[in-house]
């Protein structure tokens, strides 16, 4: 059984009903790692921040998201709580954000302990320890006690990734998890990532614009455009050979160690022309605008 | 003639007690007409060797020359010399256009600089060298009357490249132009600033920490770690042969597409 079965979902915000995520359906089996990729604006985020019951209260959701054959979309807040943090967790891009300023790191993993199991107090700091020592936190018994503030942003990440690993999830959403690291840095982290995913066996829907980073941690991916999914595949056989004019553009523009210095890079335009997707057929269900929202990033 | 020349540069920040070393003699000359690379992790330095280039800090010992005549921050004229041809894009093309000025105000606003009196060659007419600038970008003339929030962040890109052009620069500094941008939108840029380095014949001064860029737009790359320059040199010959272990490490931190 698929961890995540995600059917017709669309999202839209506010009165005007503008459209974000159009109708995406797909699925993650246990232990699968499935990359998202696509430009600014595609809808990612907003897909991410359905499955984990995020959305701001002006969103529209239609269709399905089930999680372990449960359906999210419907369930109440309460009960979400219950699975969210535990079973289905999410490491987000800016680690100075995610985390509390005014919280010692290390308590903010135990809390999500707490809540999700009964163990004692004497037993979670080791067992914070003991996470944060896999990770790849060095003196992990003194970086529990630091503030977020002192860790560097490579450090920030790691206890970020811990607390998303630290209840043994069977699904990790990671939302581009390295961009806002340097490249060493984010070679690193994608290393343990990959670890640690594969150590406590969990799924990952893995969201990036970096086709890099997808090629060396998925093995599936799936390519959205202007909320819609408009291919999918094993890795190899999107980025080697694309279906879709967009996903194309998308390998072409990113390859840009296989044009000669010096030359022109391709660029997306190349290879497709945004406006034939946009005067697609419509949804029949639907009349309102599909317009792509615009995101200040 | 060399643009820049540093002799053994360091920059200090702090107090006596808990000091920075931000550069550490550094040695660097940057010929007319070159591209140079400059990359580096967070904390390398590049920034700020950056902003000594731009003459927004000073070296605290050691000697920088520009154009082969020392320059010395508190002295006018070489200082009016090296602001009316150099200029700077930023990163974050958010945070470095006045969200209250309409894009012809700010495109415009270098040509009203005293520092550019002295010159012979600066546009008269404001309006036609904006329209000629925001072209050379591949903007719209429509864009003149919005405001910044009205555009993406490559058409922000775009128009900060505009503003920099503007006054007929020499040399082109840029920090990290396109690592706010996603992967979509920054081949149009760097496309955008590998025609205009070209066309307008500029020397090329690019801070970043992604090799992919270097090894596409620049002849010249140079390293840095710590505040050191550990390596510099073509950059054909950098990435194909590195000498330093630090730098194979950065060449290897790149994710590349072929699995």
């Amino acid at each position: 059984m698929s961890v995540l079965r995600v059917r017709d979902l669309t999202v839209s915000f506010g009165r005007r009903h503008l459209v974000a995520v159009d109708q995406v359906s797909l699925d993650i089996e246990p232990g699968q790692r499935l990359g998202l990729v696509g430009a600014s604006g595609s809808g990612k985020t907003v897909l991410a921040s359905t499955i984990i019951g995020l959305l701001p209260d002006n969103a529209h959701v239609d269709g399905s998201v089930t999680f372990d054959g449960q359906e999210l979309t419907t369930l109440p807040d309460r009960e979400f709580s219950a699975i969210r943090g535990k079973d289905l967790t999410m490491v987000f891009q800016e680690p100075m954000t995610a985390l509390d300023p005014t919280m010692r790191v290390g308590r903010q993993a135990a809390e999500l302990v707490a809540l999700h199991s009964e163990s004692s107090q004497g037993t979670t700091r080791q067992l914070v320890v003991d996470v944060f020592d896999r990770v790849g936190l060095d003196q992990a018994s003194r970086i529990v006690d630091a503030y977020p503030h002192e860790l560097s942003g490579g450090q920030r990440q790691r206890v970020i990734i811990a607390m998303a690993l630290i209840n043994r999830p069977s699904l990790v959403i990671c939302d581009e998890p390295t961009t806002a690291l340097d490249a060493t840095v984010q070679a690193k982290v994608l290393r343990l990532l990959d670890e640690e995913l594969a150590s406590v066996d969990a799924a990952c829907l893995f969201i990036s614009h970096d086709l890099g980073l997808v090629a060396s941690l998925c093995s599936d991916v799936a390519v959205i455009h202007a909320g819609r999914i408009v291919e999918r595949g094993r890795t190899e056989q999107v980025f080697h050979h694309p279906s879709h004019p967009y996903t194309a553009g998308l390998v072409a523009t990113a390859s840009i160690d296989k044009v000669r210095p010096g030359e022109r890079l391709p660029v997306i335009e190349d290879f497709f022309d945004p406006s034939t997707v946009d005067s697609a057929p419509p949804s029949e269900s639907t009349n309102r605008p599909h317009r792509r929202i615009r995101r200040s990033r | 003639m060399s643009v820049f020349g540093l002799n053994d540069v360091s920059v200090r920040f702090g107090g006596r007690r808990r000091s920075v070393e931000a550069l550490r003699g550094v040695d660097l000359v940057i010929e007319e007409h070159e591209r140079w690379g400059i990359v580096g992790e967070s904390g390398s330095g590049k920034t700020t060797l950056l902003k000594l280039l731009a003459g927004l800090e000073a070296p605290t010992s050691g000697s920088l020359t520009f154009f082969d005549a020392a320059l010395d921050l508190r002295r006018r004229e070489t200082m009016a010399k090296l602001r009316s041809s150099v200029q700077m894009v930023f990163q974050d093309p958010r945070g470095s256009l006045d969200p209250r000025m309409t894009i012809a105000d700010i495109v415009a606003e270098p040509l009203r600089s005293p520092l550019l009196r002295g010159r012979g060659d600066v546009p008269r007419d404001r309006a036609a060298r904006v329209d000629e600038v925001l072209e050379a970008v591949g903007l719209d003339r429509s864009a003149k009357s919005l405001y910044p929030h009205e555009f993406s962040g490559g058409q922000r890109q775009r128009i900060a490249l505009a503003r920099a052009l503007a006054p007929r620069p020499k040399i082109l500094l840029a920090d990290e132009p396109v690592s706010a941008l996603d992967v979509s939108v920054r081949a149009h840029v760097l496309n955008l600033v590998n025609d205009l380095v070209d066309s307008m014949g500029l020397t090329l001064v690019m801070v970043t920490h992604d090799l992919a860029v270097v090894r596409h737009t620049c002849d010249h790359v140079g390293v840095l770690r710590h505040g050191q320059l550990v390596e510099v040199g073509a950059t054909g010959e950098v990435m194909d042969h590195p000498r330093q272990a630090y730098t194979k490490e950065l060449i290897n931190a790149v994710a590349r597409l072929d699995v």
